[in-house]
């Protein structure tokens, strides 16, 4: 059991806590406001072309849009266990949730491989590379360029979250974690429901407004 | 004290030696210093390229290429606001001197700390390879559609210009953190001295504005390599929404700019005539007012841009709010100066010409705020010197107050007071001859931006460059006595100044944890007990 040290420049373990809490959810109000300089060019390009943006939304995969909402929603509530989980002291069931979270991770990145493969073949790229004949609106390349770099940015994300559960997970396996010190395991926690959040976004303004 | 100020121990200097114990320290003084010396590096580099600029509009008819000049300007101007104005005062003095402030030991998260110089030393690598291979001929806007078709280095560039904003927001939010949860006991906010307010606002500013100019540079760098057309009006986008985006940051960085600046001027100001500063809570709030307005007037850079004239008029009425609470500042340092005993030392000579510089910026920013009167000087000279004012009038002199007020306490050493004199006096003078000059130029109708001009502007421009060797000589001088006074300068004692702030009460130079116990703060800003100078100076 590795006993955790509290930095010698805080008094108290409540205090680091407190101090790392809130500068995650600053962190975070930059990635809402990273996003949101996306969400802009959406909501301008949108407005300019609405016919376009209804018929290119057609040619993304609702079925795989609709499961992989469903997984990051199963995963953001296997995290939130972990998180339980670990105040309680009870590191094995964290980790295996932890385990879980990374699963349901994965399998969005898979099904997301899946539709951009389906996306090249299409022909179906962003800007100059567009070279997709079906859809008739001579625009339709605006679409998938904002397609491709939000869902990018997002999948970005995904893997930088994998990256910390994997993290969190080899630490929770160690022991590290329990009622005395969870920091870690919270903050991953309050990242993951983001990135869970901001897909919930994307996914109706990408796939369902056809 | 309950020390001796005489007794040479450990420093955060001296406390662990070689060159590994800084690149890997996670003290706040260190990491303070070591962006100082990298940001004044690039003011040096950013100054040198300001020569060139110079010196090719000493006389009509070309010394450089058109291409070689447009390059110069470029980075001339992208090294000054992106690698060194912007980072510096809260990198360096706000590093330095926030923990101490409050009463702390360092910021809340060292490491993260250490990581955001790195990251900053990584995008002005970046930077500065785009400079060695070819450079970048966009201008600092790197205004598209322009930005998508020159060849040049503009990906390396903007690359940079990202990797810079990350370091930006790490600081700002490792600032924001600090100052809510690490004050010590007794520090509340309205004990804390005003240039941390001013601090705290610039970080609240980098915070929200910089994923912004991230996202912008982001989707630049895309634009140029998939062609995603977002800017490109030939692929069905819009080149004017990147100058929404751009400004959106770009306007609230130029508080980033001059809010430290401000915060430093109010320790100057109140230090050197000896009195408690006027107005504490409309000058402390009034930071907070700035910082919110900053985010709301971005579109008075493109009146001329297509823009409605409906969002033309809100934003140049939005545009003069500024003023409101810039005022209030203005008049309180004035009224704390008022009747003050007033020491004309050199920090206090770099603030009065700050008060004098910006105040000339800030009247101009409101000629231009007024739409008819900035259709006719949109990119003449007169934009470039009312942005010289505010920038270098204001930031840069503010920033030369600071350090010269805060040297001592920083290295433990004075530097000569009668060369720093003359180096600011050579400066100031150079200042208003170099950019004072511009006013008439642009308002004679000279553009910026070209490198090359009619005869009939010919004496102002040499005037204007003659000027700007005065303020290379002055800056000159500078450095070398600060590096002079490194190894030579007469020992400070603690207070050389009779400041009444926390950093005042410790070591010259502090030791690695700050305080030997923690503060107790027990009165309001500017009289914490009883401090006297110790009058070494
Ligand atoms: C020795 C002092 C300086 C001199 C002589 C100088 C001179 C110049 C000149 C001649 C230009 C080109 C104007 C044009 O053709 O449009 C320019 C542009 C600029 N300067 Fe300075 N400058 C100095 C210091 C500074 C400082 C301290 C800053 C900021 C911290 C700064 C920021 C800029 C910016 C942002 C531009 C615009 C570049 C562009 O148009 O892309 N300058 N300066
Ligand atoms: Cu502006």
């Amino acid at each position: 059991m590795a006993e955790h040290v509290v930095p010698h420049h805080f008094h108290s373990a409540e205090q680091a806590f407190e101090s790392s809490k809130l500068g995650l959810w600053l962190f975070l109000v930059t990635e809402i406001l990273l996003f949101g300089g996306l969400f802009v060019t959406y909501i301008i390009y949108r407005a300019m072309y609405p016919d376009m943006f209804h018929e290119a939304s057609h040619h993304l995969n609702r079925p795989l849009g609709f499961v992989n909402t469903l997984v990051l929603i199963c995963s953001s509530f296997t995290m939130a266990m972990a998180v339980n989980k670990t105040q309680h002291n009870k590191s094995n069931r964290a980790s295996q949730y932890l385990l879980l979270t990374l699963m349901f991770a994965a399998t969005f990145m898979v099904i997301k491989y899946f539709e951009y493969m389906h996306k090249f073949h299409d022909g179906l790229l962003p800007g100059a590379h567009f070279t997709n004949t079906e859809i008739t609106h001579p625009k339709a390349d605006l679409f998938f360029s904002l397609y491709f770099m939000m869902t990018g940015l997002h999948g970005t994300h995904v893997l930088v979250g994998m990256g910390l559960i994997l993290w969190v997970l080899i630490r929770s396996n160690r022991g590290h974690f329990g009622s005395h010190y969870s920091t870690p395991v919270e903050l991953t926690g309050i990242y993951w429901h983001l990135v869970d959040l901001i897909w919930i976004y994307l996914f109706p303004l990408l796939y369902l407004i056809g | 004290m309950a020390y001796d100020s005489n007794d040479h121990h450990k420093n955060y200097i001296n406390a662990e030696k070689g060159i590994w114990s800084w690149m890997t320290t996670l003290d706040h003084k260190r990491i303070g210093v070591m962006y100082l010396f990298a940001t004044m590096f690039f003011f040096a580099v950013g100054g040198i390229f300001a020569m060139l600029v110079r010196l090719e509009l000493f006389k009509p008819g070309p010394f450089f290429s058109p291409d070689t000049y447009n390059k110069f300007f470029t980075l001339h101007g992208a090294i000054m606001v992106f690698m060194f104005i912007i980072p510096i005062i809260p990198a360096a003095l706000g590093n330095f001197f926030l923990p101490i402030q409050i009463g702390a030991k360092d910021v809340a998260f060292p490491r993260l700390n250490l990581l955001s110089w790195y990251i900053f030393v990584t995008g002005s690598l970046l930077l500065v390879f785009s400079i060695v291979s070819g450079g970048v001929d966009t201008g600092w806007t790197f205004y598209t559609p322009y930005s998508i078709r020159t060849a040049t280095s503009v990906i390396l560039a903007t690359l940079g210009v990202f990797v810079l904003g990350f370091s930006g927001i790490l600081t700002g939010l490792n600032f924001v953190t600090t100052i809510h949860k690490l004050r010590a006991p007794g520090m509340t906010f309205h004990r804390m001295p005003l240039f941390l307010w001013a601090i705290y606002a610039t970080a609240i500013i980098q915070v929200l504005a910089t994923p912004v100019i991230g996202i912008t540079t982001a989707l630049l760098v895309m634009e140029r390599v998939l062609h995603i057309g977002f800017f490109d009006p030939k692929l069905g986008g819009d080149p004017v929404l990147f100058q929404h985006f751009f400004w959106f940051y770009s306007h609230p960085a130029v508080y980033i700019m001059i809010l430290p600046g401000m915060g430093i001027v109010s320790e100057v100001i109140t230090a050197f005539s000896k009195k408690h500063i006027f107005g504490y809570h409309a000058v402390a709030y009034s930071s907070l007012a700035i910082a919110g307005i900053s985010f709301i007037v971005w579109g008075h850079h493109m009146f001329v841009s297509s823009q409605s004239p409906l969002a033309n008029f809100l934003f140049s009425l939005l545009t003069m709010l500024v003023a409101i609470p810039t005022a209030i500042k203005v008049f309180n340092w004035t009224a704390t100066m008022y009747k003050g005993s007033i020491s004309l030392k050199t920090p206090m000579l770099y603030a009065l010409s700050f008060l004098f510089l910006f105040t000339i910026g800030g009247l101009t920013g409101l000629f231009l705020a007024a739409i008819s009167v900035d259709v006719h000087l949109h990119d003449t000279y007169f934009i470039v010197a009312h942005f010289h004012y505010v920038m270098m009038g204001g930031t840069v002199m503010g920033l030369l107050a600071g350090l010269h007020y805060w040297w001592p306490k920083m290295f433990g050493r004075m530097y000569p007071e009668k060369w720093g004199k003359l180096s600011c006096a050579l400066t100031f003078i150079g200042f208003n001859l170099t950019f004072f000059t511009q006013f008439w130029l642009g308002k004679m109708g000279m553009p910026r931006r070209y490198h090359d001009y009619l005869p009939e502007y010919t004496p102002l421009n040499i005037a204007s460059t003659v000027g700007s060797w005065f303020i290379g000589a002055g800056m000159l001088i500078m450095f070398i006595y600060f590096i002079w006074s490194l190894f030579k300068g007469k020992r400070a004692s603690e207070n050389p100044w009779g400041g009444k702030t926390l950093e005042w009460t410790i070591e010259s130079p502090p030791t690695t944890h700050n305080f030997h116990k923690e503060p107790v703060i027990t009165t309001g800003p500017y009289e914490y007990g009883e401090l006297k100078t110790t009058g070494e100076a």
